[in-house]
């Protein structure tokens, strides 16, 4: 038992991570990843809902008819956006209104969807949950891993937590500033890869 | 009518749902690999995005405000989108076939592109009256048309073309998109 929840929650790490492997969750990583600090933000919510809503579908396999379990899935998801969005709203103001949009959006993120689907319907609760935090935790790396490169390349500086920079590239460096713009994203993403691509298949 | 005629062409090509707003890429990337799928995505779009967009801001509107549930936001709009995705398939497959052929599996395909769900916050975020929300949901639904047969068209030449095996597929896909949207950035200055 222990081994499998090691297996699945590790699975989203590297094996199977959301963005790169799975090339699932597009949008919210192409746009709110100017900076780490927002790519870490972002995944950190869907990393709570992709838990949570894990639990309650796989709690809840038994009961919702299979005709209409879309629906079902999607009313799950959409209650745990809406607890995301006003946890964020109290309690990290700046952060909500740099995503904006993208926080009600995580319902229609098809990583979360995709899970419950093709996981959480068919699984155990615990197994459900590690499935869900390691591909929270995939997905947040690799969001943060793309901010990265984009702002460091962009801005040369690199942010995590609170709005300031933690680190910035001495005064001789001028900023590419593509990569932190909207064409830099598809390009970034698109060089991040073919990085993994090299690096090798699983 | 003037300001109607801008509003279309900023959100057409200024914020181009796709390309400078980043919302519906998993469609523009997945059904992009051939003209003809892309074609059919694009039309079901335009149809269930005009459609959608109309019937939120009534919900929104007489439902939501009326009621003061606004949190309900979220999960009602995502109720109304899959519904309706629903509710046009079936009507779809029962009166018009020709047009169901034609659109078939694209149209299940929309409940989760976040464009559809993207444009139906903006019109509530940004105010809009019933008319430029109609017209702003038109006008977003072609603009991810345009964009995505034109990746499409793309595409199709790139396959031709021989690619790096590091890059094949939907890395080259992407950074692809990326030249596309820094074409479309000339039209920043223009309204």
């Amino acid at each position: 038992m222990a081994q499998s929840l090691v297996k699945e929650f590790t699975k989203g790490l590297w094996a199977e991570i959301p963005l790169f492997r799975l090339v699932l969750g597009l949008c919210p990583a192409l746009a709110v990843t100017k900076t780490c600090e927002n790519g870490i933000g972002m995944g950190m919510a869907t990393t709570f809902v992709l838990l949570f809503s894990n639990i309650l579908v796989s709690m809840l396999r038994n009961i919702i008819p299979t005709k209409v379990r879309i629906a079902c899935y999607i009313v799950i998801i959409a209650t745990f956006v809406t607890i995301v969005e006003f946890v964020m709203q109290a309690y990290t103001y700046e952060l909500f209104l740099k995503l904006g949009i993208f926080i009600p959006l995580i319902v229609v993120n098809c990583v979360v969807l995709g899970r419950a689907e093709a996981f959480a319907g068919k699984n155990t609760v615990m197994l459900s949950a590690a499935d869900g935090l390691g591909m929270g935790i995939g997905f947040t790396l690799a969001l943060s891993s793309l901010g990265a490169v984009r702002e460091l390349i962009g801005a040369g500086t690199l942010t995590i937590w609170g709005g300031t920079p933690l680190f910035t590239i001495g005064h001789g460096y001028i900023p590419f500033q593509f990569m932190v713009e909207g064409p830099g994203a598809f390009v970034g993403l698109g060089m991040m890869l073919c990085l993994m691509n090299l690096i090798g298949k699983k | 009518m003037g300001d109607l005629f801008v509003l279309a062409i900023s959100c057409i090509f200024i914020n181009n749902i796709v390309l400078a707003q980043y919302l519906g890429n998993c469609p523009f990337l997945g059904t992009s690999k051939k003209m003809e799928t892309a074609v059919g995505m694009a039309m079901a779009v335009i149809f269930v995005l005009v459609m959608a967009g109309m019937i939120t801001w009534i919900v929104d509107l007489y439902l939501l405000k009326a009621l003061d549930v606004e949190f309900l936001r979220t999960v009602s709009f995502i109720l109304v989108i899959a519904s309706l995705v629903q509710f046009v398939e079936m009507f779809l497959k029962k009166s018009i076939p020709g047009l169901y052929a034609g659109l078939g599996i694209f149209l299940p395909l929309i409940t989760t592109n976040c464009a559809v769900m993207g444009v139906c916050l903006i019109n509530i975020k940004e105010e809009y009256t019933f008319i430029q929300a109609l017209v702003s949901s038109f006008a977003y639904a072609v603009g991810f048309g345009l964009a995505l047969i034109l990746f499409a068209g793309v595409r199709e030449r790139v396959v031709l073309a021989r690619v790096p095996k590091a890059l094949q597929d939907t890395s080259i896909g992407l950074i692809t998109a990326g030249m596309i949207a820094l074409v479309f950035t000339v039209f920043r200055g223009m309204v």
